[in-house]
């Protein structure tokens, strides 16, 4: 142990706004870089669960409009709905 | 002899592969950084000429070195995306680049919190200082090409011909302080021969360097993950994926979906 009280530790030789501002800038910066990735992947996942969603209801209303309309052959296909679900929605950065 | 590594080139089994060694290398790194730092500001000695203030070392140095190993990771990804035109090497520069944004600006504000009480100033342009701030310049135009375009593809292109320029800038790094004259001191610690510093004093730092890697290696797993994610954002295993996370995470919203969608279906 290089130091005799927590004090002197505290101090670091009088070099103490130094050290601990080298620390602490650099620990700021790695817990903000890991709550920033955590955060991303969860914003990710949800922005795709959220698209999928999205995707069921327009494909629900496309069922029900044919339904309507008395059309029995289907005329949406995976392509349209895409397209459409695309245009309303975008996966951001 | 490489046939090993084909199965990789699936999105999938990275992505899994990397789930997988994720929190391994987390706990790694927390056990060597643990180990390094306490032993960097509680047991090494204090400079004969610096003081405690040498203690800064332990951060600035690894951080320093980490930075040009990531955008040389990030170059060669950049690299075989260019030749091989490999998506998933795209995805891992793109993971990179804010990492290795991050531990630039480590080893700069610790540099020049370590100059102010040594050399008396926070800032001076010369050549080392000012090519580890190009650096930082790097990878910020690299972030940026990466998020300017909506077509992915498209964007690993641009920024990996960005990365793979930048790379002049590394012998330029490294060799700044042999030729110029710069009030940077001279390599202390090289990967080639012995270190020109005591043993009481290199332990520590390499605990230190060993932890901030395995840091890296984590922190790269779980951003290459995100980015495997929202380039395969419609292939079913990802859908499946992103369905369980949300109903992990709000099931009552999901019940009442449900219901909704229901009523809809009755009218």
């Amino acid at each position: 142990m290089q130091f005799n009280s927590f004090a002197e530790f505290l101090n670091m030789g009088g070099y103490a706004f130094y050290v601990w501002l080298s620390y602490g800038v650099s620990a700021a910066l790695i817990v903000y870089l890991l709550f920033a990735s955590v955060r991303r992947n969860k914003t990710v996942l949800e922005q795709i669960a959220i698209r999928q969603k999205r995707e069921q209801r327009l494909r629900q209303a496309a069922e029900l409009n044919m339904q309507e309309q008395g059309i029995n052959e289907p005329q949406i296909n995976d392509e349209m709905i895409e397209a459409a679900v695309k245009q309303s929605t975008q996966i951001s950065k | 002899m490489f046939k090993w590594l084909h199965p990789y080139a699936n999105p999938e089994v990275s992505y899994n592969f990397c789930g997988k060694l994720q929190p391994w290398l987390f706990r790694l790194s927390a056990l060597f950084l643990t180990i390094g730092l306490v032993w960097a500001l509680l047991y090494a000695p204090a400079d004969y000429q610096q003081g405690d203030s040498f203690r800064i070392f332990y951060i600035h140095v690894p951080a320093a070195i980490l930075a040009m190993g990531i955008y040389f990771a990030m170059a060669i990804a950049a690299l075989s995306s260019l030749v091989w035109q490999l998506k998933l090497a795209d995805a891992s520069a793109a993971a990179m680049a804010p990492i290795g944004a991050v531990f630039t600006a480590i080893a700069l504000i610790t540099g020049a919190a370590w100059g102010k009480p040594m050399w008396g100033t926070w800032w001076i342009w010369d050549a080392r200082l000012t090519s580890e701030l190009i650096l930082l310049f790097l990878y910020l135009g690299v972030i940026a090409l990466h998020n300017a375009f909506e077509d992915k593809n498209l964007a690993g292109k641009a920024a990996g011909i960005l990365s793979l320029v930048g790379v002049i800038n590394l012998p330029i790094i490294h060799y700044s302080v042999e030729w110029w004259n710069t009030l940077h001191q001279g390599a202390t610690v090289s990967k080639l021969g012995a270190p020109s510093m005591s043993a009481v004093m290199y332990w520590p730092f390499l605990m230190c360097l060993l932890g901030f890697s395995f840091l890296i290696a984590a922190l790269v797993c779980l951003r290459f993950r995100t980015e495997v994610l929202a380039r395969n954002s419609m292939r079913p295993w990802v859908r499946t994926l992103a369905a369980n996370a949300l109903e992990l995470e709000q099931p009552m919203s999901c019940n009442s979906h449900g219901k909704h969608s229901q009523n809809q279906g009755a009218k």
